[in-house]
């Protein structure tokens, strides 16, 4: 293509004043990360990183102390990685599951079960979190992982995304597949399955963000500490900066922030190919 | 639906129940509470109860703090999606554009999908920071008087900000993902028939984008009704005065704040309403994509 030295300089420009944008919030967090509060405190954010690296993140890491709760980063990091794992495996089975019997059979509850499955768009749980929240309280299952994972799976994302994909696997698979006598159990697990691993993969990263990321309902339903996510953790820690009249914990404010966005961002990175896969073919 | 299907009794009702208890227990159950309870009146400890029928409704949308909180969702809605598509449409087109170093770009705007809402209002709030805030401290030196915590308009605008920070990766991805399924051939003959690149983008690459731009509208305005709420709660929490509170951050600061549980539901089932619209909206939409 014809690209004048002009335009080809322009294109170079924005494209690193757009990435400028993206990255700078995150890299001052990461340079004030690594000095201590004093100077912080007198100096401002800082642009280069500082030599504090190892004490500040050693600090919120393994001392509760450090995050201003009974827990430590290190044990919010395991949460938010159960509940990022057990969102993305939940979701991804019992969607797939669900897609398979609306698109593979006819059957005849069919139609009022798909849209039972549809009505789940229509009110997203940021909307019914009161009720869900006594629905949870009251099969006592406030402050464990399976109250924090269930009520979050309980919408059909990931079902139509399945459904789409199964629509277009051909016709002609099952035909085969039933010429040679294989029943829909065989055809799911020995067709189906194996026809969807990327489709399955790029899936799972996306709801292992999607699931690492949440934020209202653990909030409302993790009233113990223990349960604490690293997103949440930087909430606690953020709201108690000014207690006790000492200076301010920036630097450590910072490191969390770091800490709760290293995991989903590397994920998102290393699995870019499959990731937007996931995220174009599926949403379209 | 498929031309061949099984036919089968048990087994497609086994494959679905899985799904089927889960919504049944997570979201029917607590779906018909909330619309039981818009039309309660209970007293601030839950103890007793009384059936008002439409009273919750219409004390909701009397209040002069809806009303402000669903004028400033709407205008925060539409200027976040606005603002960010148009920045991640020029950024997608340049992308395509570069030829070497296109990989590298590609990664440096697109990673900011996997960040958090709140962490992501976190990283704002800070660069605002009267203490230490860079850019709070930039703006006053050009004379702004900037001052967030008690104008509702620098408030609204830190909150804009930081929303479309965080949409912008995720339109570029799917314009940038559009651009590159356009035929080679087309933008070749395109490139020969105006050397304007400028004219080129509105004459044929807009309206070939137009399907996704469409797609990325009704995807940015959900973000902006729900994703927001962590920005929301970590950098203004709807301050000044609730002046930037989004509907489901007032929901969320009636029902569990102010222990305003008919009210918060009626809020609820109202914004269902609006989302229904919206859904219906971009399913029928997206439905017909897959068709053609």
């Amino acid at each position: 293509m014809y690209q004048s030295k002009w335009r080809i300089f322009t294109n170079h420009t924005i494209l690193v004043l757009g990435s400028l944008f993206m990255i700078l919030p995150v890299w001052i967090a990461f340079a004030s990360s690594t000095h201590t509060r004093e100077y912080i405190f007198q100096n401002g954010l800082q642009f280069l990183p500082g030599g504090e690296f190892f004490t500040n993140y050693g600090a919120i890491l393994f001392d509760a102390d450090a995050t201003k709760g009974r827990v430590t980063a290190l044990e919010m990091l395991f949460n938010s990685m159960v509940l990022g794992l057990g969102f993305a495996i939940g979701k991804v089975i019992i969607s797939m599951m669900a897609a398979y019997a609306i698109v593979y059979f006819r059957f005849k509850l069919a139609v009022p079960l798909f849209w039972i499955i549809f009505s789940t768009l229509l009110l997203p749980l940021e909307v019914r979190i009161v009720p869900s929240y006594e629905v949870v309280a009251n099969l006592g299952l406030l402050n464990t992982y399976t109250g924090l994972i269930l009520p979050l799976i309980a919408s059909a994302t990931g079902t139509f995304f399945f459904r789409q994909f199964y629509r277009s696997v051909p016709d002609e698979l099952l035909e085969a597949a039933r010429l040679d006598g294989a029943g829909p159990i065989r055809f799911f697990i020995d067709i189906l399955v194996p026809l969807s691993v990327t489709m399955i993969a790029a899936i799972f990263i996306i709801m292992f963000v999607v699931g690492w990321n949440q934020y209202l309902w653990p909030l409302l339903m993790t009233t113990d500490d223990q349960l604490y996510t690293i997103v949440i953790g930087i909430k606690q820690v953020y709201n108690s900066l000014y207690e006790g009249g000492q200076i301010p914990q920036f630097p450590k404010a910072f490191a969390l922030t770091i800490m709760a966005s290293v995991p989903p961002v590397l994920v998102v990175v290393i699995f870019q190919r499959m990731f937007v896969k996931g995220l174009v073919e599926t949403e379209k | 639906m498929k031309r061949v299907q099984f036919e089968h009794s048990a087994v497609p009702y086994l494959f679905i129940a899985p799904q089927i208890l889960i919504i049944s227990i997570f979201f029917l159950w607590p779906a018909a509470q909330a619309l039981y309870q818009s039309f309660l009146l209970e007293d601030a400890f839950g103890m007793s109860s009384q059936f008002v029928w439409f009273r919750n409704f219409e004390d909701v949308l009397t209040s002069s703090s809806w009303t402000r909180s669903a004028i400033f969702t709407v205008l925060f809605s539409v200027l976040v999606s606005v603002l960010s598509i148009a920045i991640s449409l020029f950024l997608a087109v340049r992308a395509d554009e570069v030829i070497r170093g296109a990989k590298s770009y590609k990664t440096l705007l697109m990673w900011g999908y996997a960040i958090a809402p709140p962490v992501a209002g976190l990283l704002g709030i800070m660069m605002f920071n009267p203490l230490m805030g860079d850019l709070y401290k930039a703006f006053n030196s050009f004379g702004f008087e900037f001052n967030h915590i008690e104008n509702a308009n620098d408030a609204a605008f830190i909150v804009i900000l930081i929303a479309v920070w965080k949409q912008v990766s995720v339109n570029f991805i799917f314009f940038l993902s559009g651009l590159q399924g356009i035929p080679k051939s087309v933008q070749e003959a395109a490139t020969l028939d105006c050397k304007s690149p400028e004219r080129r983008f509105w004459t044929i690459t807009f309206p070939l984008l137009a399907p996704t731009t469409f797609f990325l509208l009704v995807i940015n305005l959900t973000y902006a009704f729900f994703e927001t709420f962590g920005i929301i709660d970590v950098s203004t929490k709807g301050a000044p005065g609730g002046s930037t509170a989004t509907l489901v951050y007032k929901v969320y600061v009636d029902g569990f704040l102010g222990a305003d549980m008919g009210g918060s539901a009626a809020q609820s089932v109202l914004l269902m309403i609006m989302v229904s619209v919206l859904t219906v909206f971009q399913f029928r939409f997206i439905e017909r994509k897959v068709h053609y």
